[in-house]
């Protein structure tokens, strides 16, 4: 009976939850609309989000490319299918592994960040003066946030494509001993131009879910410090297991 | 007499889960009249405050600003609405990512076509009726509490509101810093004449503050006079509340349970 009462209310939370997701995102849309336009806000976040979390996302990038080579090659290897190396490499960065490991750490970077500013202006009453001084609230925090988080991770994605793939060709040609010439062959020889388009979809969905999320975690912060800190955590893991869900249906739906 | 007043309220109800914390309380405040709130911790005041400029919304009861019901206009017009009002909160509230000047041209660069020149002019007139001067640069979280709050002054009178509220200003503050608050408050009364409405539980800034006192227990307004006469109440819950005694108190609750 407990148990039905505890998956009753996982259930209640979990629609919940999406409801007020919901919600946000249509007073977001409206906010967007309406006037005053903030382009120096969206400006910016998209410095906070893309700009800054530059650093952290090339590196994933350069290094998830590499640690791909790597072991497609020792596994290739075993059927003498060392030339697939760059194509799987590149197709598999593009497609999946860029746009999500980008997304994974902009979660985890500006997700929280987000959460963490706007729970601590929720509980030093700032929301509450901004609503007093004939501001809405979900305008004037949402909408440069959520905008640049579509804007910026597409972009972002673009470049850590770039980088992956030449980290997995300095790990092929520089480590491994592979033919430059054969290995660039490879690396395009399969691509088409929809994968990177579908990564860079799954770039501006993954890009809302972040900043939506981490700004709503925010908003509905309650008690004090230690709510910042649960709001925080809950953006974290929310924003990734949102990025992880949808990420397969969106590859269902974009082929 | 036949103005409406400028804000009232009428049969508010108000309860978080299962606690009620506002019953069917009614007040009435007139055009340019300072009115002082005074209750116990708890006794939701700041609950009180918050229904007048609409951050909260009342479970039933009405709140009236100028005869308009703030809870059937439409959003657009209650914002309107609040920008009649300016509301200062008990720690500052200072938007901590602006500077101080920032801050308080925050609602000007929002809702004016002020010149920057202006916006400027402006805030340090604020800043200086509030006695804080140059201080345009500073952050928030290098000001003192007593300042942080003055600033939070400056930034609720930035629009000439009609309506002040100010929301526990002396709370947590020492004596001097007190007294500096108090006198700022009155400047601003002298000054601007709005109709305002003050929260406290510090019956000094009250005295010195109020046309009006009104004492707030149990979810109602239960006393509502004239300074001079609220200090002299014959009436049991102010008295109790002037003198500081909770002996009253301590022995209802004794003979429930005995607990706190």
């Amino acid at each position: 009976m407990s148990f039905l009462v505890a998956f009753g209310s996982l259930v209640l939370a979990v629609l919940e939850f999406h409801g007020r997701c919901v919600e946000l995102m249509a007073l977001t849309v409206r906010g967007l609309l309406r006037r005053p336009f903030d382009g120096r806000a969206i400006a910016t976040q998209v410095v906070r989000v893309g700009v800054e979390g530059l650093p952290v996302v090339l590196l994933t990038a350069v290094f998830t490319g590499a640690v791909l080579a790597l072991q497609t090659y020792t596994g290739f290897q075993r059927f003498h299918a060392e030339a697939w190396v760059g194509s799987v490499v590149s197709l598999s960065m593009l497609r999946e592994l860029a746009p999500v490991l980008t997304a994974l750490m902009v979660a985890g970077r500006s997700g929280s960040a987000m959460a963490a500013e706007i729970g601590s202006m929720r509980v030093t009453e700032q929301i509450d003066a901004l609503v007093a001084l004939a501001t809405d609230p979900v305008q004037y925090l949402f909408v440069p946030r959520v905008v640049a988080g579509i804007i910026v991770l597409p972009m972002l994605v673009a470049l850590a494509n770039g980088f992956g793939i030449i980290g997995g060709y300095l790990v092929a040609v520089r480590l491994l001993g592979a033919n430059p010439v054969a290995y660039g062959e490879s690396t395009f020889q399969f691509l088409d131009l929809n994968d990177l388009w579908s990564g860079l979809i799954k770039a501006g969905v993954f890009g809302l879910l972040i900043t939506l999320i981490g700004c709503q975690q925010g908003f509905d912060t309650k008690g004090g410090a230690e709510g910042v800190g649960r709001s925080t955590t809950a953006a974290v893991v929310l924003g990734s297991l949102a990025i992880l869900v949808s990420d397969f249906f969106l590859t269902k739906v974009l082929f | 007499m036949h103005e409406p007043p400028e804000i009232q309220l009428a049969g508010l109800r108000k309860s978080f889960g299962p606690k009620l914390v506002l019953d069917g309380l009614d007040l009435s405040i007139a055009r340019g009249d300072s009115v002082v709130v005074l209750g116990k911790s708890g006794a939701g005041k700041s609950v009180l405050l918050k229904h007048l400029v609409g951050l909260l919304e009342p479970d039933t009861g009405t709140v009236a600003v100028q005869g308009e019901d703030l809870w059937t206009a439409p959003r657009s017009r209650r914002d309107e609405i609040r920008r009649r009002f300016g509301m200062s909160f008990q720690e500052g509230a200072l938007f901590d990512s602006m500077t101080v000047g920032e801050n308080v041209a925050f609602p000007l660069r929002r809702h004016t076509r002020m010149t920057p020149a202006e916006v400027r002019g402006r805030v340090a007139e604020c800043l200086a009726l509030v006695r804080l001067h140059g201080i345009e640069e500073r952050r928030p979280a290098e000001l003192s509490g007593g300042m942080r709050r003055r600033v939070g002054f400056a930034r609720a009178i930035a629009l000439k509101p009609e309506i002040l509220l100010l929301d526990e200003p002396t709370t947590g503050l020492d004596p001097i810093t007190t007294d500096v608050l108090t006198r700022v408050i009155v400047r601003m009364r002298d000054t601007l004449m709005p109709t305002m409405v003050t929260i406290t539980h510090d019956l000094k800034v009250a005295f010195a503050v109020a046309e009006r006192v009104a004492l707030l227990d149990g979810g109602r307004i239960v006393a509502d006079l004239p300074p001079r006469e609220f200090a002299a109440s014959s009436d049991p819950r102010v008295a109790a509340f002037v003198r500081g005694d909770a002996s009253e108190e301590l022995e209802a609750a004794g003979s429930e349970k005995g607990s706190e």
